[in-house]
């Protein structure tokens, strides 16, 4: 099979900080790819090289569009990165504040991604709108408010909507659960893993927390210092670390 | 310096001004419409790009008018790039040549160029307007200078010149229409009635400037070159001859334009762009023509309104353009009282 | 009935008829010279000279008498002047360590080679109105003492104490220095973002006092806070030369008088950057301290990018400093709201109409239904 993402010896460097050392893996379409790490590990930076959202000083990220054709994403110029990041893509910010437009109401938020792609009819739109809000369990009622006037955990669910509504092969998330309540937490896992499911989607994954890794990944990538440490299927990965820092951190969890 | 070597140090390029000194009208002291040749050469060359990229942004070495930011000085510079000895020039604001800015500004060009000025529609070979496009169709060969304030569609969305440029470059216009979306949403119509944006020629967004929506239809397939100067934010667009002029809309929510239940009180016309006055204190409203030209034209062919009497020569005064000289018998006996006062 | 006023030409005439009588005020008191407010209105003169970015005294003193000492309006004038003049060529940097100075303080040594030397300063004058000034207008001008020795004509920089020690950033002269007609002039070509710091510091040295002065104040205040120390003030005369192309020599033109403020500010290094003190500088034509070390603050804020610094504060965001600094762009762009406006407004009226009448129908309708409920 063709994987989605195929990631060779990506390297970027903060002044002399490497922030990832030539990371290289293949993630293939339906599959969940968990990135895990304490902060600093390099983590984020790699989800955004990722995302044609960062220029890895070295290294290639290759993807297989929706037509079959692969592209390295960095040779693309960044009109046609953009439109694929449009069409194909999905990003979860960990602040849905940076994921979402603040002033637009629900509605707006969701059917932007739509009319992006051409969509311009109204009440489609709008239709299409309503059927996520329900989808991620927002009352189709609360269409026409704003984002300020939601919950945190509601806020998040709205931007994963708005990810989503456009059906992405391929869907970046940064700690979706960063902020949130344990209890919100757990409600909004259970969600993303049955859309995950539903849709079958590809994704990657970065998180702090392995509770979070373990209930959405079907792989795992340990990173420390922007390396890869650890490599594998999530459940051995956790059950049976190899590496001495994954152990630390595995039994660091089991510990709180 | 004396406005002779003042005139001939800014021609002290090796490209003088053509020689317009047999114009009676013309001010000596200044290059023919104010600006060098130089000056006139590159907004030029700004133009050429702008008419070769329809609705695309080209920026500008806009220079410091002799009128105030805001007030006209993108499409004075525009104007003065583009007009020569024997053009023909009317100056509109709110589609009347008698406003204020636009009686000013006509003066200005009337001083540095001496060119003949014509309130008529169908004489003009330039006519410069801020916020009307006359209701009588232009033909090829006419050339419509807009002012613009603002020439970024984006900017209510994306106020950083840095990414709004991105979004054009990338045609990443779906924001546009989140705008749409909401106000339908709010109000079950779209509720922008002038500056309402426009697709040139299916690629670039362009804010048509703060005319009404009423006029843009009149922008779609227009015979005439269509400039447009921003002097303060330092930008040139166009749209030339015979180019698609879309307005932004849904396929349920199409675009439309203004609709009024009455009628130009004084030429009866319900079909154009009407201006409401308020002609007493009790707020009695009447309606009347926004295009005094166009107005006029059809009083002269016969057409009547609803307003009678004083009040149809008020109305009258007030479009009739051309100054009968009772403000000039006013301003005498004014300044007469102020110095008897004295 | 209302009178119909129509915006002829005669009308404007006669506006502007009283205007200039608004100018001259009661004939009885004896009209102002140019040399009067040249000589005896000098930090006025100055600002326009400097906003209005024209050195010549007696052109602003006219235009602050045209403009009935409004500045704004007065710097206006001289601007729509300055475009119309050619350029003859470009003139050598001017060089402000030669400066014959006037004026010269530091805050960051309590004495310094050269001295700390005060000048004409409203600095230390108690804020009392001098009603003797009104009462008696020929009360003799107090008499400067001759200084005991004369000031060092090569004063040496404040900074460059700081930099033998390498303790602050060494500031590469610019590469368009061999040849200034490189440098970006913003009265020729629009800005561009990102900027480079010259054609941020023209930006600036044109910009309105008073908004550089808010700016300046907000970083103060704690609004991208750059822990500033008034290294040094300087004010004096420069000479301003040329090479012609003809000559191909240099020539001196003649002395402007300028105010320079290097501002002294904390950085405590980043990944590439060992800690260091960093620079804002201010350079404005005439005496206008105040400007110059606004303008100091804000050149530094917005080099936050530079040391990773951002916070999101205004005076860091080049477009917005960079933007709404002109006041002559400012001044037309408000008041052309005066500007009819009225098929725009009649526009929304249309709108605001159509509203009303469909929510008071709906209204309607509701009730109607309620009551057959």
């Amino acid at each position: 099979m063709t994987p989605l993402l195929s990631v060779d010896a990506v390297t970027f460097r903060y002044g002399k900080t490497l922030a990832c050392d030539r990371i290289g893996f293949d993630l293939h379409p339906g599959e969940v790819l968990g990135i895990v790490g304490e902060s600093g590990s390099g983590k984020t930076t790699l989800l955004n090289c990722l995302a044609g959202r960062l220029q890895p000083d070295s290294g290639t990220i290759r993807y297989t569009r929706a037509n079959g054709e692969a592209v390295d994403i960095y040779r693309l110029g960044e009109a046609e990165r953009r439109f694929l990041a449009r069409t194909e893509w999905g990003f979860v910010h960990q602040t849905p504040r940076d994921g979402l437009r603040m002033g637009v109401t629900a509605g707006g938020n969701v059917g932007e991604p739509l009319m992006a792609v051409g969509n311009r009819h109204y009440e489609n739109i709008r239709h299409e709108a309503a059927s996520w809000l329900t989808k991620v369990e927002i009352d189709a009622d609360r269409i026409d408010d704003r984002p300020t006037t939601f919950s945190g955990g509601m806020q998040q669910r709205l931007q994963i909507a708005r990810n989503l509504v456009t059906g992405p092969r391929l869907v970046f998330m940064d700690e979706p659960t960063g902020g949130l309540d344990v209890s919100v937490q757990a409600r909004l896992l259970d969600l993303v893993r049955g859309l995950v499911r539903d849709l079958n989607l590809s994704a990657i994954l970065v998180t702090h927390d392995l509770a979070v890794a373990r209930l959405l990944a079907d792989r795992l990538m340990v990173m420390r210092r922007g390396r890869v440490v650890e490599h594998g299927l999530t459940d051995q990965v956790l059950d049976d670390p190899h590496d001495a820092y994954t152990q630390l951190l595995v039994s660091s969890v089991l510990q709180t | 310096m004396n406005a002779e070597t003042q005139n001939s140090a800014r021609d002290h390029t090796n490209n003088p001004a053509p020689d317009h000194t047999n114009d009676p009208a013309h001010d000596p002291g200044y290059n023919f419409a104010y600006l060098d040749e130089q000056t006139k050469r590159m907004i030029r060359r700004g133009l050429l790009k702008a008419l070769a990229i329809p609705g695309y942004q080209v920026p500008f070495g806009s220079r410091e008018m002799p009128l105030p930011y805001g007030w006209g000085t993108g499409g004075i510079q525009v104007t003065a790039s583009v007009i020569g000895a024997d053009d023909t020039l009317k100056v509109i604001d709110q589609g009347a040549d008698d406003t204020t800015n636009a009686v000013s500004i006509r003066k200005f060009f009337r001083r540095v160029t001496g060119v003949k000025t014509t309130e008529k529609t169908a004489e003009a070979t330039v006519i410069q307007t801020r916020h009307r496009i006359p209701e009588a169709p232009l033909r090829e060969g006419q050339i419509l200078v807009y002012q613009v304030p603002i020439p970024e569609p984006l900017r209510w969305l994306e106020r950083r010149e840095s990414e709004s440029r991105k979004m054009h470059a990338y045609a990443e216009y779906g924001a546009m229409h989140v705008q749409l979306y909401e106000s339908i949403a709010r109000f079950g119509r779209i509720t922008t009635t002038y500056d309402y944006p426009v697709k040139v020629a299916d690629r670039y967004l362009m804010s048509p400037s703060p005319t009404p929506k009423f006029d843009n239809p009149k922008m779609h397939m227009n015979p005439a070159i269509q400039l447009f100067g921003a002097g303060r934010e330092k930008r040139l667009y166009a749209v030339p001859p015979y180019t698609r002029v879309e307005s932004l809309a849904f396929e349920d929510h199409p675009f439309e334009v203004q609709e009024w239940d009455d009628a130009c009180a004084l030429c009866g016309d319900d079909k154009s762009f009407l201006d409401e006055v308020v002609v007493d204190d009790a707020g009695t409203r009447m309606f009347m023509c926004s295009d005094s030209d166009h107005c006029r034209d059809r009083r002269a062919a016969g057409h009547r309104g609803g307003a009678e009497g004083a009040a149809a020569e008020a109305l009258a005064a007030m479009t009739g353009g051309t100054d009968d000289g009772s403000n000039k018998d006013r301003a005498e006996d004014w300044a007469k009282d102020r110095e008897a006062a004295q | 009935m209302y009178v119909a006023v129509k915006g002829g030409e005669a009308a404007i005439d006669n506006a502007h008829a009283y205007l200039d009588e608004t100018r001259r005020g009661d004939r009885s008191v004896p009209e102002l010279a140019i040399a009067q407010i040249r000589e005896q209105m000098s930090h006025a003169v100055d600002r326009v000279m400097a906003e209005g970015s024209l050195y010549d005294p007696d052109l602003a003193a006219l235009a602050i008498k045209q403009a009935q000492g409004d500045l704004v309006e007065a710097i206006f004038l001289l601007r729509a002047y300055r475009t119309t003049l050619p350029r003859f060529g470009y003139t050598k940097p001017i060089k402000t360590n030669e400066m014959a100075v006037r004026r010269r303080v530091s805050a960051t040594f309590k004495d310094i080679p050269g001295g700390q030397v005060l000048g004409p300063t409203f600095d230390y004058t108690h804020r009392l109105l001098d009603f003797a000034l009104a009462a008696d207008p020929s009360r003799p001008v107090k008499a400067v003492p001759e200084t005991a020795e004369p000031l060092r004509p090569d004063m040496p920089r404040v900074t460059e104490f700081l930099n033998q020690e390498g303790l602050i950033e060494t500031e590469d002269a610019p590469a368009q220095e061999d040849d200034p007609a490189k440098t970006a002039d913003l009265t020729r070509e629009p800005i561009d973002f990102p900027a480079d710091r010259a054609t941020r510091l023209q930006n600036l040295a044109r910009g309105d006092e008073g908004f550089l002065l808010a700016l300046g104040y907000s970083t103060q205040r704690g609004y991208g806070r750059t822990h500033p120390f008034a290294g040094e003030i300087r004010m004096g005369e420069v000479t301003v030369s040329i090479t012609p192309d003809e000559l191909g020599f240099e020539i001196d033109l003649g002395d402007i008088t300028v105010t320079e403020c290097e501002m002294v500010n904390q950085f405590q290094g980043s990944k590439t950057k060992p800690p260091q003190f960093t620079r804002g500088y201010g350079l404005v034509f005439g005496k206008t301290e105040r400007k110059a070390m606004a303008m100091a603050l804000v050149d530094r804020s917005l080099r936050a990018a530079e040391f990773d610094e951002q916070s999101g504060a205004p005076a860091q965001d080049e477009e917005f400093v960079l933007m709404h600094s002109d006041n002559v762009e400012a001044s037309g762009f408000v008041q052309h709201l005066k500007l009819p406006h009225y098929v725009d407004f009649q526009s929304e009226l249309e709108l605001i109409r159509r509203l009303r009448k469909e929510a008071d129908e709906q209204q309607r309708r509701d009730a109607v239904k309620e009551a057959a409920e």
